[in-house]
């Protein structure tokens, strides 16, 4: 694991999945804004980081970035005026959104309400 | 009966084809178009971020950095007594680096960079922190045996030389300025640079090879 870069590797990517990225971007651009601080958001982080750590979560990146989506999402729900409840109601609206899009189309979001 | 039957396939069916995103990426789709909803960022913030980070910020800002502390003694100075100030004179202001302190590697000391809480890196001048910096390990052990996790690295460091880790936090980054390898008399700024790897600016190497990585 504690290996220097291999200088003759080909070049990683930094994220797995787009999703990591958007999430680092998402957390950095509110902290940005000021909706909340970068003490809040390194305390929130290190608290799911230890609380993955706590239940045994393998030491992974996957484990990383849903760590830093769960602080996100506690965050937000804290910070940024966004429930829970706020969550479940866009997120089932994007599911009803993908399901019904055809394959290879632009899935747009129609929010029930 | 046969109406609930046809619904189930049809159901089934959708199942199938489903392609929706995994269950994070869905989490974070949520909390995005949310954000961007209510003002709280602007529609192509996150893609910029995303395309920044990804493809044009690495640890080149760093090495200009360390390059050119090895060639202007005023500017090294300028760079341990403040390092977000002084790296204005590269243009890399920015607000991940508005608290940074550079520590300069000596004969006598190392110095090596973690966060134990959580993952804080300058990533304005560094770009990505590697996977191993956000390991639950290396944030553990940097700090309570940084000369095991050094070896484990390929830094063999000799007895006199002492260790000095320094965790980061929200409020300050650092950078670790790498000594500047002999034979490298009269080199430009640019071919300085491209010695610098990023590790080097972490902490976990020391020597710098004259071949560029």
């Amino acid at each position: 694991m504690f290996q220097p870069d291999d200088p003759l590797a080909p070049p990683q990517p930094v994220f797995d999945e787009p999703w990591q990225a958007q999430a680092l971007a998402l957390a950095d651009s509110l902290v940005n804004a000021g909706h909340f601080s970068a003490q809040d958001w390194a305390r929130t982080l290190g608290a799911a980081l230890a609380a993955a750590e706590a239940r045994g979560a393998a030491d992974t990146l996957e484990t990383y970035y849903l760590a830093v989506v769960d602080a996100l999402e506690r965050l937000s729900a804290q910070q940024a005026g966004i429930s829970r409840q706020d969550m479940d109601q866009r997120r089932a609206d994007w599911e009803a959104a993908y399901n019904r899009t055809p394959h290879g189309q632009p899935v747009k979001l129609e929010p029930s309400a | 009966m046969a109406t609930f039957d046809s619904e189930n396939a049809a159901h089934l069916h959708r199942e199938l084809h489903s392609h929706l995103p995994s269950d994070p990426a869905l989490r974070v789709k949520t909390l995005e178009s949310l954000a961007i909803e209510r003002g709280l960022v602007a529609p192509q913030t996150v893609d910029a971020w995303v395309e920044a980070y990804s493809e044009h910020i690495g640890p080149k800002r760093g090495a200009q950095v360390v390059a050119r502390a090895w060639l202007d003694a005023d500017f090294h100075a300028r760079l341990l007594e403040d390092a977000a100030e002084a790296i204005k004179d590269l243009g890399f202001q920015g607000s991940a680096t508005g608290h940074l302190k550079a520590v300069a590697n000596t004969d006598r000391q190392h110095n090596m960079v973690v966060c134990t809480l959580c993952s804080c890196y300058p990533f304005s001048i560094l770009g990505m922190s590697p996977s191993w910096y956000k390991s639950a390990e290396y944030r553990a052990r940097a700090v309570r045996e940084p000369r095991q996790v050094l070896s484990e690295f390929g830094v063999a460091l000799a007895d006199d030389v002492a260790v000095r880790v320094w965790d980061s936090t929200a409020e300050l980054r650092y950078l670790v300025v790498p000594q500047r390898p002999a034979g490298t008399q009269g080199w430009s700024e640019e071919a300085l640079a491209a010695i610098v790897t990023r590790n080097s600016m972490i902490g976990t190497q020391r020597d710098l090879p004259l071949e560029a990585s």
